[in-house]
């Protein structure tokens, strides 16, 4: 089981607190299409992904980047026992969706990255690293039903 | 190429120092290669210059971005037979690099510049392992 220290669990609280799921979400997602364009693969579906800025505008992508990004509140509320939170979705990625565990991490380190640049300065080293410690424990638990 | 020189241009040494500090912190198993420091909290002087030295060879690499192989030669060799630092945590400081330039420069870095960056980088950390075996 994960041990979280008070802090830790004060400083992602606070920034779920603050977050613009609207905002974050889709630009995570949009951004991870862009940087990593082989996560394109699961999108064939969702229209025009042509070039960056077709994927910056697309608004199934939108909506679906929100989607994933409140996929994370299971977790917050979970935080003791993310393991279990995640067991149905992580088979859901699996069996359904066939997603690579890989990108998951691509995802989580395109997401830091936008709440870095939206946060400037306060996304202090400390903050980071519970931020950090915190996708970890989410992208171990929603790998873990793959076989 | 040019939307990737400009954030390391306009970069001012002080805030692009605070990276590999912060890769102290948010990753603490990178703090075994710097025992021979005895303070390794974030405003130690060591830990800031050295951030700035590594930092200034990472801005030095973008002028040899056309072949960092035959560029970083001797810095592969340092890094292979001297410090013989596991590659994985040149991915480590690339992902912190990629952070602080997202906080310093929340408009101009963009998805496209990000993937200029982080693709840069990556053959950075390719041609620093280069001497490795």
């Amino acid at each position: 089981m994960v041990e979280w220290t008070d802090q830790e669990r004060t400083l992602i609280a606070n920034i779920f607190a603050n977050l613009d799921y609207e905002d974050i979400g889709s630009k995570a997602l949009a951004r991870c299409l862009i940087v990593y364009p082989w996560t394109q693969r699961y999108f064939g579906g969702f229209g025009n992904l042509y070039n960056a800025d077709a994927i910056m505008n697309n608004p199934m992508i939108s909506a679906h980047g929100v989607k994933i990004l409140h996929g994370l509140d299971r977790a917050v509320k979970n935080m003791d026992d993310i393991k279990n939170a995640y067991a149905t979705l992580s088979e859901l990625h699996s069996e359904k969706l066939h997603v690579d565990p890989d990108n998951f991490r691509l995802l989580s380190d395109c997401l830091s990255i936008v709440i870095a640049s939206k946060m400037g300065y306060d996304f202090t080293p400390d903050l980071q690293a519970a931020w950090q410690k915190f996708l970890t424990v989410v992208v171990f638990a929603l790998g873990r039903q793959y076989h | 190429l040019s939307s990737f020189t400009f954030p390391f241009t306009r970069e001012s040494g002080v805030p692009l120092s605070s990276v590999l500090p912060r890769m102290l912190t948010v990753y603490p198993q990178t703090k075994s290669y710097f025992a021979h420091w005895k303070d390794l909290s974030p405003g130690s002087p060591p830990v800031r210059k050295h951030g700035i030295t590594i930092m200034g060879g990472v801005y030095d690499a973008v002028s040899k971005v056309d072949d960092l192989v035959g560029g970083l030669l001797t810095l592969s060799e340092l890094h292979a037979f001297m410090l013989r630092i596991d590659p994985v945590n040149f991915k480590i400081l690339s992902h912190c690099m990629l952070v602080v330039l997202s906080m310093l420069f929340p408009e101009d870095f963009t998805p496209q510049v990000h993937l200029a960056v982080d693709k840069f980088l990556a053959l950075l950390a390719l041609a620093l392992a280069e001497k490795y075996r």
